[in-house]
């Protein structure tokens, strides 16, 4: 049943290959992702047991991603169908097989309890988005797609070297050599320390330039910037929680090898700190509106391994929002990229007055820009608030202290480019676009916007119960 | 056979220097071909023989050897260019930082707390200098075809390291690496000849339309 997850998107990734008309290209992707969503609310209602060696197997933290890449990708689907029928001057080929294959990856990282395989995974996301950057033809997407390419190629094969180190360190330790999760769990007390030391570093540096960790993340404003609306939402929501969880699964090694924790911890919240230093320096005065979204994209990476390193309590809060920051990403960059049709350009020189000039879009744009600084009542308000309050808690007052002055700097930094867009009135020069807001282009976000506000306000039972199930996985076991 | 394989990795690092001091890509291009197909030789030196060590050692030959160059000279070709002119840092200089770093490749890996069996052994200085050449490459050479080739080297320098453990890799992740491998040069490919294309050149520092003001 789980393997569905997997040949589903690549079934429909041969039909999008095979379909020749280019209006009708696109319907395919709901077509593939709605019953993915389907298959994944089962997956996740029934017990899943390990199989194939202990190879596959979809445990609770894998849920929780499988749960949040499922259902942005619906909502980006969805969408898809709205927005490329304004793009029919190109051929969406390439883009809607790229869509479909990267689903495919995505579902497979959850799945994997194998790093090796997980690795594959991993560069197989990466390889298959670099095209869907390029849609736009031009200069720019160029240049940002090869920025991506180059800089997320070199930073996987680290990661390949890292989990090299992994399986010495189990080799040096006179273990058979592996890269089975469940084998290095058990084995991982009597792991040779300083290999495990150096395995890590690798890795989060390796999977950290995927996911954006700051100084890695220069090729995010660029990629996210020219990148489609839907890739860029994909990006910040799929591909992070993708390398998000790689990093949780070698940390889970880590913790398991129970000494020296504070090292990897330590490590952890540095770079996130740093994350979010470099995301409020470069989010103030920032006058295209998708790069602002990458800068954002940069902080909640930060918050994400922030969380990660404090552990105990914070736990919770990070899984919670790495499923809130995947969808909030989706209604910004959906929103913003109806925002980018209606205006024909990126700039908050161009774009003012959204709220007049499209106001489902520019109200959406708004109320996804106050979810995601973390204001109630949507729910990443109360993931954020978990971190901080356990940092608090755990008597990290520096860490629990910064983190509030960075979300505050952030938030005023936001504001300045964000409230101008959406507010005031429009400017009269400018040229008329065929875009207008319709059911398919503003019903996605919309519907993701109100999931958000659902979560906030009344989480279901169902939901917290897997989310304190994976963070029981993070717990430190003496 | 060990022994073999130790010599083999010296010829590897001598490859190494060769990239870093020429100027041609064709020539650059054959080098790391010929880097791909001793080191795809190597496993079937040091482990006894199997019908899984058989595919991966053609296929690794096949693709380094064979599939990867010729998708790179065919970006060459489309592109018109052969020579890697002015790079951020001269040839003589990257060649004595070759050196340097493979000097110190082997004075690290004296420190390093390898398991006994290994430590008379050149896999890890080999493995070492080769990733420090390939970073060199990437960092310093301006061409997009020359970064694609740093690339490569890097991707030998931590093969080198697998070598020491091949039974921790299963042969499907090895296979899917691979196939990764030849994808991502295939869509680089692509890339390289669209910048091409864009900017009628392949230097990767004209590629600056993008940045914070």
């Amino acid at each position: 049943m789980v393997y569905l997850t997997i040949l589903l998107p690549l079934l429909g990734a041969i039909i999008a290959w095979i379909i020749p008309d280019n209006r009708m290209r696109p319907v395919i992707l709901p077509v593939i992702a709605l019953p993915h969503l389907g298959l994944t609310s089962y997956l996740l209602a029934t017990d899943s047991v390990p199989s194939n060696g202990g190879w596959i197997w979809l445990d609770p933290l894998g849920k929780i991603t499988l749960l949040g890449i499922s259902v942005l990708f619906a909502v980006c689907a969805v969408y898809a169908v709205g927005y490329l029928a304004y793009r029919q001057e190109r051929s969406n080929r390439v883009l809607c097989l790229g869509l479909l294959v990267c689903l495919a990856a995505m579902s497979l990282v959850t799945l994997c309890q194998h790093l090796g395989l997980l690795w594959v995974a991993v560069e197989t996301t990466t390889i298959a988005m670099a095209p869907l950057i390029y849609f736009n033809r031009n200069a720019r997407s160029i240049e940002a797609t090869w920025k991506y390419l180059l800089i997320c190629s070199v930073g996987i094969a680290l990661a390949l070297l890292g989990l090299l180190f992994l399986a010495y360190a189990t080799h040096v330790a006179h273990q058979d050599a592996t890269l089975l999760l469940s084998e290095l769990l058990v084995g991982a007390p009597e792991i040779n320390r300083g290999w495990l030391h150096a395995a890590f570093i690798f890795l989060l540096v390796g999977y950290g330039s995927k996911m954006g960790l700051a100084p890695l993340h220069t090729w995010k404003p660029d990629a996210y910037g020219e990148a489609p609306g839907m890739v860029g939402a994909l990006l910040a929501g799929g591909l992070v929680s993708c390398a998000f969880l790689a990093i949780i699964r070698v940390y889970q090694v880590c913790l398991a090898s129970v000494v020296e924790v504070a090292f990897f911890q330590n490590v952890l919240i540095v770079l996130g700190l740093f994350s979010m230093g470099v995301a409020a320096v470069f989010m103030a005065r920032q006058h295209d509106f998708k790069r602002m979204l990458a800068y954002s994209s940069v902080e909640h990476v930060g918050i994400l391994a922030i969380g990660l390193g404090l552990g105990k309590g914070a736990l919770f809060g990070v899984l919670f929002h790495l499923l809130n920051n995947g969808l909030t990403k989706g209604v910004l960059f959906l929103s913003s990229a109806n925002l980018h049709r209606s205006y024909g350009g990126k700039t908050t020189d161009v774009v003012q007055g959204a709220l007049t000039r499209i106001p489902w879009s520019g109200g959406l744009f708004l109320a996804g820009f106050i979810a995601i600084t973390g204001s109630p009542p949507f729910s990443p308000f109360i993931s954020e608030f978990s971190i901080v309050s356990s940092a608090f808690i755990e008597g990290r007052y520096w860490v629990g202290s910064l983190f509030i002055l960075f979300l505050a700097i952030i938030f005023i930094g936001m504001s300045l480019t964000v409230l101008p867009m959406v507010m005031g009135t429009p400017r009269d020069d400018l040229p008329a676009t065929d875009y207008k807001d319709r059911l398919l282009t503003v019903g996605p976000p919309f519907v993701t916007i109100l999931i958000i506000l659902w979560l906030g306000v009344w989480p279901p039972e169902a939901l917290l119960q897997l989310l304190r199930d994976g963070a029981a996985m993070l717990e430190i076991r003496p | 056979m060990i022994s073999l394989a130790d010599q083999l990795l010296v010829l590897v690092m001598l490859i190494n220097f060769i990239m870093l001091g020429t100027s041609r890509l064709a020539f650059a291009i054959r080098a790391v071909a010929a880097q791909g197909v001793v080191l795809g030789i190597i496993p079937g030196l040091i482990h006894p023989f199997s019908g899984h060590l058989l595919v991966i050692t053609v296929s690794m030959i096949v693709a380094k050897g064979l599939f990867i160059p010729w998708l790179i000279n065919d970006a060459v070709r489309k592109a018109q260019i052969r020579r890697e002119v002015e790079p951020f840092i001269g040839y003589v200089p990257t060649l004595i930082l070759g050196a340097v770093f493979t000097t110190l490749a082997f004075v690290f890996a004296q420190k390093l707390p390898l398991a006994p069996e290994h430590r008379e052994l050149l896999f890890v200085p080999a493995s070492l200098a080769t990733l420090m050449t390939g970073f060199l490459l990437l960092t310093t050479r301006k061409k997009a075809i020359s970064q694609v080739i740093g690339y490569l080297v890097l991707e030998n320098g931590i093969f080198i390291f697998g070598l020491l453990l091949t039974e921790a890799m299963p042969f499907m992740v090895e296979a899917a690496a691979l196939l990764d491998l030849l994808v991502g040069v295939f869509v680089m490919g692509i890339v390289i000849n669209h910048i091409s294309r864009e900017f009628s050149s392949v230097d990767t520092s004209r590629l600056q339309a993008l940045r914070e003001e």
